[in-house]
């Protein structure tokens, strides 16, 4: 593999001009971030503003809402519990995808069955195939055995839609190894499991991180399983923001923009540490370089 | 029957079940059989069940037994014009778009495929868009576009004095839906170009230099080979992805005016949660499910092909 990463160097200026190219590329965003800093009428004025006075009321109304009537306390908002639901929805069911799909993904590399590929290419397939085809079936099915709207049935929903993701990933890594040193262990009279923990794992602890975290920046913002399959106390984020939209008011966009933020803001910081891994991430590790 | 019965002397032949399990020819079934049994009760069997149910009228809002009416949903769905309208609808949409990411995504690869101060910063600032909840994306886009408030509006209103509803035509819409799609996974293609144009050897650079070769002759011979297989990868995955385009269209535009941004997703969609024709839907999706693999073979096919010239 001819590998040279000296691409070509430039200066300051390039700087300037890429900067300017990233931040009309990044305005959209700009927007809807200045928006969760505005007050309702400058929200939506006319011509619209770019300088105003910022105010946090958005931010606390995603956690407070005003008692209009009778000037009791603030009450709290459930937006924490959908905070926590996002979470811990996506964390569990990642962590799940990646035990069973790191094990399957060792044997797929190391224990080739018959028909090896054939069986990637079936598990590619499932997660390439439009969530709308197969979340009528699951929207019956659930409803049948009553998994509608706990955290038991979206987790283990995840847990599958995360795996062929996982597999395709965790099996790239673990493809990249040098055999040499297992074979040498083997000869040594290690036995399978000493290779497996002793030394295949250690070897893709940095991979599994990526894969861990890609899962959850792919669960985090998922929408039509959440829409269909959650109920009141299992909603996750992204539902709850489509929710915010219906309502006498009309959509209030700071209060929006403000959970947009928010949630915007683990996920941006997550991508910048795995920057050099983001490539294989956003491909599936179907493409590594 | 038979086999079993060997299976079944096997098992006693080798001292019990847990030693015959845990056999080294059969590690590698085993290793994959977690994933395979829950990819099988969350994907396949769904789906299995789904076949069954397009092949009965049924309907999940009413509760009574179905009749069995054999290809007669598929027969309607093949023959319907306006599964065929939403599948054009859905080609020109996702042409279009993938179309628009290869041109931004190619023109942002090759403003990032240089080392220079703040890259990191500035390539983030691009990537951020890949972040976002659909949700957000549909409904801002839904306000830049607004005839009143909108940016878009109020920037075009600037020249003309007229307000503008982007969507309020039906290639306004069709437009509006591409630029948000195409907005949001341009930095998909980039990242794509960009492990191209980094796997190119400097020293073909240098050679062209000596040679001194015109910009577009050097990105004929030398650019274009590195990176051509990696587009024809970003073509079919960003396809793929597109072809499933619900969540953003469903809240931009809800499929209109009309139904003239109604993509098969959408269809679907209402088919099965609006009308709930939900045998009709399953059936619909089957015909889905099979663009899909199709799509999939010929993305991996391209996959196999980059690696081979890697190596």
């Amino acid at each position: 593999m001819t590998r040279s990463r000296e691409i070509g160097r430039a200066g300051w200026g390039w700087t300037a001009f890429a900067g300017i190219i990233a931040l009309i590329y990044f305005f959209p965003v700009m927007w809807i971030i200045m928006t969760a800093f505005k007050t309702r009428p400058d929200a939506l004025a006319v011509p619209p503003k770019f300088f105003f006075t910022p105010t946090l009321d958005n931010f606390v109304g995603v956690f407070f809402r005003a008692v209009i009537s009778g000037g009791g306390a603030a009450q709290a908002t459930e937006f924490p519990l959908y905070f926590f639901n996002s979470i811990f929805i996506a964390g569990v069911s990642c962590l799940l995808a990646l035990i069973i799909g790191t094990i399957a993904a060792y044997g797929f590399s190391r224990y080739p069955l018959k028909g090896n590929e054939t069986y990637m290419f079936i598990i590619l397939t499932t997660r390439m195939m439009p969530a709308i085809v197969v979340v009528i079936p699951i929207f019956l099915m659930f409803r049948e055995i009553g998994l509608s709207g706990t955290y038991a049935g979206i987790i283990f929903l995840y847990t599958a839609f995360n795996l062929p993701f996982t597999i395709w990933m965790v099996r790239s890594f673990f493809d990249e190894l040098n055999t040499e040193i297992e074979d040498a262990a083997r000869m040594d009279g290690a036995t399978e499991r000493q290779l497996f923990f002793g030394i295949c794992l250690p070897q893709v602890k940095a991979g599994l991180a990526a894969t861990f975290v890609f899962g959850l920046i792919l669960t985090w913002n998922e929408f039509l399983f959440a829409l269909l399959l959650t109920g009141v106390d299992t909603r996750t984020v992204p539902v709850a923001m489509a929710r915010t939209l219906g309502g006498e008011m009309g959509v209030d966009y700071g209060l929006l923009a403000a959970i947009v933020t928010l949630f915007l803001i683990p996920i941006f910081f997550v991508t910048f540490l795995l920057q050099n891994q983001l490539l294989r991430g956003v491909t599936f590790g179907t493409v590594r370089k | 029957m038979a086999s079993s019965a060997v299976v079944a002397h096997e098992i006693r032949s080798e001292g019990g079940f847990l030693p015959w399990l845990l056999a080294p020819q059969r590690r590698g079934p085993l290793l994959v059989a977690p994933a395979l049994i829950v990819l099988f009760l969350m994907n396949i069997f769904p789906l299995l069940w789904s076949f069954g149910l397009s092949f009965y009228n049924y309907s999940a809002k009413k509760r009574d037994v179905p009749d069995f009416v054999g290809l007669r949903f598929f027969e309607r769905v093949v023959t319907d014009p306006v599964v065929w309208e939403r599948f054009k609808t859905t080609a020109i949409i996702v042409s279009s778009s993938v179309l628009m990411q290869l041109v931004v995504g190619f023109l942002l690869a090759l403003l990032f495929a240089k080392q220079f101060p703040l890259r990191r910063i500035l390539l983030m600032l691009v990537l951020t868009p890949m972040m976002l909840s659909l949700v957000a994306v549909g409904v801002f886009f839904k306000l830049f576009y607004e005839p009143t408030f909108g940016l878009v509006s109020q920037a075009v209103a600037m020249f003309t004095g007229d307000r503008y509803a982007l969507l309020g035509s039906p290639t306004g819409a069709i437009i509006g839906v591409v630029i948000a799609d195409a907005w949001m996974w341009s930095p998909f293609v980039m990242l794509l170009v960009l492990a191209g144009l980094v796997s190119v050897p400097k020293y073909l650079y240098e050679a062209a230099e000596i040679d001194r070769t015109s910009p577009w002759r050097r990105f004929q011979t030398i650019t274009f080979p590195y990176i051509k297989s990696l587009l024809l990868l970003a073509v079919l995955f960003r396809t793929i992805e597109t072809f499933k385009l619900f969540d953003v269209v469903y809240i931009l535009t809800e499929g209109g005016p009309g139904t003239a941004t109604e993509t098969i997703g959408v269809y679907v969609y209402r088919l099965a949660f609006q009308y709930f024709r939900t045998s009709q839907s399953a059936a619909l999706a089957y015909i889905i499910l099979f663009v899909v693999i199709v799509l999939t073979s010929l993305y991996l096919y391209a996959v196999n092909r980059r690696a081979q010239e890697v190596d």
